[in-house]
This record gives C-alpha cells, sequence and structure tokens, in this order.
C-alpha cells in the first residue's frame, strides 16, 4: 500500500544543508500496523511529515520514492495532495491542544474536514460530526460538539483529534507520539481505542513513537530508527526479545520494566555495582494533615485533602499520581514554594510551614531542601550560561566566592558527569540529556539533605533517561540524600525509591514499600494504574 | 565510580551537537548579527554617522549655525553652502548637522526615562497581579485614550515651553507601551521553572525580577526601544513645527522644516527638504535597527 525506497530528507540551516533522513526503505501492507521508533533526532517524525508533504520551508524530499496505492507522493501536485490528506492519509499530532483551534468549536473543526472532502453537505455535516465524535466515544457527544479545546481535558482533546483524523475514513492512519503528554491510563484508552477503530476500519497506521512498549503493544512490526537511518527491523517479540543490531539492544536495556534493577537499563559495559544506599530510622520529613486550598472560580478548590507521611534520612520516596492528583502542588509545599493552607511541614523536627513561602528564601534550610524540575530546558535561565546557572545558589546562599567558587561549580559538574566545556555554553546550546545535568548540579550545589525529583526524566529520550537515573542513584548513595521522586511512570519509580506513595484526588490512596505496592496491589487504582502502563514483551536479562 | 561518570559524560558529549565550536563573546556575536544581516549593518552604520554628528558635528561644520549673512540668503546648494542658505544667509548644512545632538538628546533621553520607568512599572505589576496590575493597567489605558500627540502638546503647553519639558512629554506617551510590554513578558514568565530554580537559590522576589524574568523580556524591548527613538523624533520635531518646545534661532529639524515650508512656494526648495530628509534618514535607521539590537541581547540566537 505504501512504498517508500531510498527516501532522504535534507534541511538548510545556517551551516549549511543538514540531512535528517538519509535513505530509508520500508514497505506498509494494507491493514499493517507499522511502528517506528527511535530517539529524538532519529529522524522518525521527519519522515512521516515529508510523507504527507507538510515539512517546514527550509525542508525538501532529496532523492527516493514514496509511492502510496501508486501515487507518487514525492511528485504529486500540492492540489491533489491537499485532497489525499484526511481522505486517504490521515495524521494525528503530538500535542492536541496545538492541533486544535482554540478559538473555534470542536464540533465546526471536524465539519471542516468533512466539507473539505465532500464527505458532508451544509444540511448533515452537524448532524455527521457528532456521528464522529460518537466514534471515538466521547460521551454525551451532542453537548460536546459545542465545546472549545480549552474546556475539555488533554484526552478528550485527543479523541477529537482522532475523531477528526477518522471523519473521512482514510486508508492510513499517522500517529506521531500520539499519547506525549497524556497520563498513562489516559493513554491506554486513548490508544485501545484508535487502535480498536483501525482494525475495525481495516486500515494500516503508522505509530511514531520513542517507547518501546507502547510500539510493541499496538503494532505487527517495527522498524527502529537512529540518525537518519534504519537500523533493524522485525516483529516486536523478535525484535525485542533477540536485537540484533547494538543500538536496537541498548534501546531494549534501557526500557524500565519490572523485574530489571536499575543498572541494568545501562549497556553491558557500564554496569559497575551500585554502592548502596543507608535508610536511617530517624525522621528527616514529617508531613502531617497538609491540606492546600485554592480559590477558584466557583468558590474553594481542595487540592491536597490532608496528606500525612514520613520520610526517613537516606530513604527514597515515590509519589505516584496522574495530572491533578495534587503530587505537583505537594512537591511546591514540601520545597517551601507554595504555603500549605494548613497542616505541618517537620523537617528534623523544626515546622517549615510557619514560615511563609517568600521568606524561606532566606532561611539557612533553604539550601537543604532543593528540586531538580520537570523540564530542563524551562527551568534553566535562557540568559544564563550552565556556569552561571550552577553558581547561583553558591552565590546566594554560600560564602564561596572567586576561584573557591569557580572549584565549586567544576566539581560540582564532573559529579553530574557535565564535561567542563560545556560549562560556558547558554542552556539552548546543549542536549536534553546536558540540561538535565546542569539541572542536578544546581539542585546539589548547596549540599542538600532532601532533593525533590520532579520527574526530573520526563522529557528526556530512554536511554538517556537510564544515564541520568543511574547517576541519581550514585549521587544519593555518595552525598546520602533523600529523594521525594514524583512521577507518573510506576515503571520509573520502582528503580530508584523504597517507598511508594500512590496520591488520587488530593488524597493518599495506597502507600508502602515498593516491592509490596508494585507486586501485591492492594488499592484497586494502583492496580489499574499498573495495568495501564505498557509491558514491553522484553525477556528479564540473566545476570 | 568517578570514572563511570567521566565514561558517560564522554559518550554525551560525543555526540555532533556538543562539538560546535564556542562562540561566546559578546563581541563576536555582534560582529556575527552584523554579518549576518547586511540592513543592520547598514543601520548601525547610519547610527554611528548620527551619533559622530552629534558629538563633533558643530565643531566640525564649515559655519557657524547661528551666524546669519544677508549677503548669501536664500542661496541654492553649491560647492560652498552644499545644502544652501535660509532666509537669513545661514548654512542649511551647517544647521541639520549641528541640530543632530539637540533631536538625538531629546529622543534618547525620552526613550530612557520611559523605558525605565515603564519597566519598573510594568515588571511590579506583572509580577506582583492582582490589584496592582489592574489599578496600573487602568491608569494606562487612560493615557493611552489620548490622542498622544494632543497630549504631549498639552503637556508641554501648561509646563511650559522648554527642552526638558518636551523630553517629559515625550516620555509620558510613550511610557504606557514600555510598560505594557515589560508587564506580558515578565507575566509569562512568573511561573517557568527557572524562576522557580531562582527562588530555591536563595533569591528573594525582587532579585528573582530584576536578574532573572526582567532580563529574558530585553529581546522583544529593544525592537520597541528602536522603534520609538525614531517616533520621539518625530514626535519633538512635530512639537517644534507647530511652535512649542524648541525655540528659533535654535537649530532643530522640525523648526527648520517649519520655518522652510513658508518658501516651497516661492521655490526655495532646500530649505525644508534638507531637515526633512535627516529627520526621515533617522528615523528610518532607528527603524531598521530594532531587529538587530534584539538579535544582540538575545543569547538564544549564539549557536
Amino acid at each position: 500500500m505504501l512504498s517508500v525506497k531510498d527516501f532522504q530528507v535534507a534541511f538548510k540551516t545556517r551551516k549549511g544543508e543538514v540531512n535528517a533522513v538519509k535513505g530509508i526503505s520500508f514497505e506498509l501492507a494494507r491493514g499493517e500496523r507499522l511502528g517506528i521508533v527511535g530517539e529524538s533526532g532519529s529522524g522518525k517524525s521527519v519522515t512521516s511529515y515529508a510523507l504527507m508533504r507538510i515539512l517546514d520551508a527550509n525542508g525538501r524530499i532529496k532523492a527516493g520514492d514514496a509511492v502510496y496505492s501508486g501515487i507518487d507522493l514525492r511528485r504529486a501536485a500540492e492540489r491533489d495532495m491537499r485532497d489525499l490528506r484526511g481522505r486517504e492519509i490521515s495524521m494525528i499530532f503530538q500535542n492536541p491542544r496545538a492541533a486544535l483551534n482554540p478559538i473555534r468549536k470542536v464540533g465546526h473543526q471536524i465539519e471542516d474536514v468533512l466539507r473539505q472532502h465532500a464527505r458532508a453537505t451544509r444540511q448533515d455535516a452537524r448532524k455527521k460530526a457528532i456521528e464522529a465524535l460518537e466514534a471515538v466515544k466521547i460521551h454525551d457527544a451532542e453537548a460536546r460538539y459545542d465545546a472549545y479545546p480549552f474546556e475539555l481535558s488533554g484526552g478528550m482533546c485527543q479523541r477529537v483529534v482522532c475523531a477528526i483524523a477518522l471523519a473521512c475514513d482514510p486508508k492510513l492512519m499517522i500517529m506521531d507520539e500520539p499519547t506525549t503528554g497524556l497520563d498513562i491510563t489516559t493513554q491506554k484508552a486513548v490508544m485501545d481505542l484508535v487502535d480498536g477503530l483501525v482494525k475495525a476500519r481495516g486500515m494500516s497506521s503508522i505509530l511514531i513513537t520513542h517507547d518501546l512498549g507502547l510500539a510493541s503493544e499496538y503494532c505487527d512490526r517495527i522498524v527502529v530508527m537512529k540518525d537518519g537511518r534504519i537500523v533493524e527491523e522485525g516483529a516486536p517479540t523478535a525484535l525485542l526479545g533477540t536485537p540484533q543490531h547494538a543500538y536496537t539492544r541498548k534501546l531494549v536495556d534501557a526500557t524500565p520494566r519490572r523485574g530489571v534493577a536499575i543498572r541494568q537499563l545501562l549497556p553491558a559495559e557500564d554496569r559497575r555495582p551500585l554502592a548502596p544506599h543507608e535508610i536511617k530510622d530517624t525522621p528527616l520529613i514529617e508531613v502531617k494533615d497538609l491540606i492546600k486550598t485554592y480559590q477558584g472560580k466557583s468558590g474553594p478548590v481542595q487540592a491536597v485533602k490532608g496528606i500525612s507521611f514520613t520520610i526517613r534520612e537516606g530513604q527514597s520516596v515515590g509519589l505516584v499520581g496522574e495530572s491533578g492528583c495534587g503530587k505537583s502542588t505537594t512537591s511546591s509545599m514540601l520545597v517551601r514554594l507554595f504555603d500549605p493552607t494548613s497542616g505541618q511541614i517537620l523537617f528534623r523536627g523544626a515546622d517549615l510551614a510557619q514560615m511563609p513561602a517568600a521568606d524561606f528564601a532566606r532561611s539557612p534550610l533553604r539550601g537543604k531542601i532543593q528540586m531538580v524540575f520537570q523540564d530542563a530546558t524551562d527551568s534553566l535561565n535562557p540568559r544564563h550560561t550552565a556556569r552561571q546557572s550552577i553558581a547561583e545558589p553558591l552565590k546566594r546562599m554560600t560564602d564561596l566566592r572567586g576561584a573557591a567558587q569557580a572549584a565549586r561549580v567544576e566539581e560540582l559538574a564532573s559529579l553530574t558527569g557535565l564535561p567542563a566545556h560545556l560549562l560556558d555554553r547558554f542552556p539552548h546550546q546543549l542536549s536534553g540529556g546536558q540540561k538535565a545535568r546542569v539541572g542536578i548540579a544546581r539542585a546539589i550545589a548547596t549540599d542538600p539533605d532532601f532533593l525533590i525529583l520532579d520527574e526530573p526524566t520526563a522529557a528526556l529520550d530512554v536511554s538517556i533517561q537510564a544515564v541520568v537515573l543511574n547517576l541519581l542513584a550514585d549521587l544519593r548513595a555518595r552525598l546520602g540524600m533523600s529523594y521525594l521522586f514524583v512521577s507518573h511512570d510506576l515503571n520509573v519509580v520502582r528503580l530508584l525509591c523504597d517507598h511508594v506513595i500512590v496520591m488520587k484526588g488530593g488524597e493518599i490512596v495506597d502507600s508502602g514499600p515498593v516491592e509490596q505496592v508494585m507486586d501485591a496491589p492492594a488499592h484497586p487504582y494502583t492496580r489499574e494504574l499498573l495495568s495501564a502502563a505498557p509491558q514491553a514483551p522484553i525477556p528479564a536479562p540473566a545476570a | 565510580m568517578t570514572d563511570m561518570l567521566t565514561d558517560m559524560a564522554k559518550a554525551l558529549a560525543s555526540t555532533p551537537e556538543t562539538q560546535k565550536k564556542k562562540s561566546n563573546g559578546a563581541l563576536a556575536h555582534t560582529l556575527y548579527v552584523l554579518r549576518e544581516n547586511p540592513v543592520t549593518a547598514l543601520s548601525f552604520a547610519m547610527f554611528a554617522f548620527f551619533l559622530g554628528s552629534a558629538l563633533f558635528g558643530p565643531a566640525l561644520v564649515p559655519y557657524d549655525p547661528l551666524a546669519t549673512n544677508a549677503a548669501v540668503a536664500l542661496q541654492p546648494p553649491s560647492a560652498a553652502h552644499w545644502f544652501g542658505t535660509d532666509n537669513l544667509g545661514r548654512d542649511v548644512f551647517s544647521r541639520v548637522i549641528a541640530a543632530t545632538r539637540l533631536d538625538l538628546v531629546i529622543s534618547v533621553a525620552a526613550v530612557a526615562l520611559s523605558f525605565v520607568f515603564g519597566s519598573l512599572l510594568g515588571a511590579i505589576a506583572g509580577y506582583r497581579g492582582g490589584m496592582i496590575d489592574t489599578v496600573l493597567n487602568r491608569i494606562l489605558d487612560t493615557i493611552m485614550a489620548f490622542p498622544l500627540f494632543v497630549l504631549a502638546m498639552g503637556i508641554v503647553a501648561a509646563l511650559g515651553n522648554s527642552v526638558a519639558n518636551i523630553i517629559y512629554a515625550t516620555a509620558i506617551i510613550n511610557l504606557p507601551f514600555y510598560a505594557r510590554l515589560v508587564r506580558a513578558e515578565v507575566n509569562i514568565r512568573r511561573d517557568a521553572g527557572f524562576t522557580q530554580a531562582a527562588k530555591l537559590a536563595g533569591n528573594s522576589d525582587a532579585r528573582v525580577l530584576a536578574f532573572h524574568i526582567f532580563p529574558n523580556a530585553l529581546p522583544p524591548m529593544m525592537v520597541q526601544v528602536s522603534l520609538n527613538l525614531g517616533w520621539a523624533i518625530l514626535n519633538a520635531a512635530g512639537l517644534s513645527f507647530i511652535g512649542l518646545g524648541v525655540r528659533p534661532p535654535t537649530p532643530e529639524w522640525g523648526i527648520m522644516v517649519a520655518e522652510g515650508a513658508n518658501f516651497i512656494v516661492s521655490g526655495e526648495w532646500w530649505l525644508a527638504l534638507f531637515p526633512g530628509l535627516w529627520l526621515m534618514l533617522a528615523v528610518f535607521t532607528f527603524n531598521l535597527m530594532g531587529d538587530g539590537l534584539r538579535d544582540i541581547v538575545d543569547p538564544r540566537r549564539r549557536t
């Protein structure tokens, strides 16, 4: 149905032409579900954009052929392509909110596609749009027709995007990281839905993702891309079970899953024994009846409803839940950026909640409680070099100046594995993994005892995630810190934490030692979270 | 363990992206921006010319800009008088060049004032939000509701006819634009990750605002500053043109155009044309400079 041969895509940039896709070939049969897996910069998204001929102005298809049911996608006139998009091939993008027009009702946006391809007339467009919404299992489609994108949740928006993509009965569906940014249970719901529709309508699909687990669950065949080339392809079980190429091996190893230890995520040659971290009996942080109430438009909203827990010295606690469960609010209160409405936060017996967050910046305890942020790009000042970012807490909270300060910055850089020559770069000149290291170096600059990790690897590729998680484990053993690891990904929490707290709707629904909660979950919500996480069919490593 | 970390570091460092040469010098970056964009280079060269005129012009011009000489009144442009002479026999070229200093002083001082106070008000409103934000915005709305040139006329007429008052009037009518811009730029960064990180690093709110958030608003501000300089010159010339502010015989482009306009009908076009041309060139220069200035103050443009 789709046949791609020696396909090459190049971009013109300030530094000359850059080849993003360097000659790939693959075939897609009718009704087949293909997965394209690779890390950022592998050219997987560019391939799909080029097939749809929606590349940026500076990009072009340099060589090769792409034939879809007899139509040459490379040479077809723009008018024919416009006709093809949506009707024959449709696409679901990464960020559903960005893919929808924010100021138009979702129903009208579906009508647009239908009318564009003459699938509906003015009279029956509304009816057909509602049918399209019903097809993606949106409850009360009649009412949702009049909703604006901002009134819908992320999962709901992605369903609407699916409805638009499926409205004209395309034969091929291209999904570009369709569930990034969605909760794990929403991810499962959306993927199950789309997959069901694709199968029921006998469509073909291409799923572009960095998640091997997701690809293996929803694809018949997987191609692995690296640096614009296909390095390996095959059926999911075979490919993941016995990867042939070194890069596939590395990706498979780095995928967090049941039954592996943190060191086993790394390539075999980097697996050095992990120093154990010591957990003492003395409590470091005691949270008692913590409540946070916001003033919403329709009365007060309780984001955190009186939670209590204890983190002991040296212990790593995972805080797990979906967006809106109050885990970010809780961590912001613990790190003293927010004031709780009521409750106590005892740090070695001293109640931090007494001091307003605005004054805590000057407290001597400020340096003892630090945080690594979710998005390394957003958390680094774009105008500061890596050196300035790392030195900032030293300037404000320590007496280190001049050469001593510079030496400390370099020591921190080497601790976090950041090459010294990168210190004078600005954030935009660093890769994702390097930015994560800068963020970690800054957080540990003042020798904190308690570090909050707010999904520190959410924006990273799996292989970089593996390295950063191991770095965090090493630093914990070496510096004796306690962690609060905030995440929605149970597979990752399992690797780093001793104890897990599961939050839902502002309350703690489950907690306990990590093995107990993960392997014998008591609460139904924990079970739901665990079963929603895609499990890659990767055999447990022998070692 | 340390060597494991270095190994990991090496693995990360060997990506092609990190092998780029480092070019962090501000000067090197400025040169790069100028080289990359010929329009920017041209505007900076023209700005250098105006700056030179303002600094050294009065000392270098061939005639005293104020000296009258009835014998050579209303001469057309010639080798002796490049831009001709006016009705009192003053050399138009000398007067046009000598006027640069006054016009630049008025516009730069006015823009500096509105930049400083507009940024301060806007930054506080954008960071604090709430009541302060609302009150400030309504005040700015009120200022903007007036026809701005008429407002400036009113201010100068009320305060008195002086160069200082022209500067204040121009600053006041420009202030809302800065305050609005800074407010918006600060507001979107109020809860950004790097703002929170700066607080965790022990910065007080004032420091976070001044040293972490505000500098990030500079790139769009530079475009505003540059456009505004041109605007401020036009505004000052306009006020002089209608007889407010600078008084004759002081050389100033606005007055010169106003005085020269009387002679256009009788064919002495050079009296109004050349000061008008200089005024236009100055405004044009500032308008072109905006994008270049933004690129220079924005580190993200560096690679």
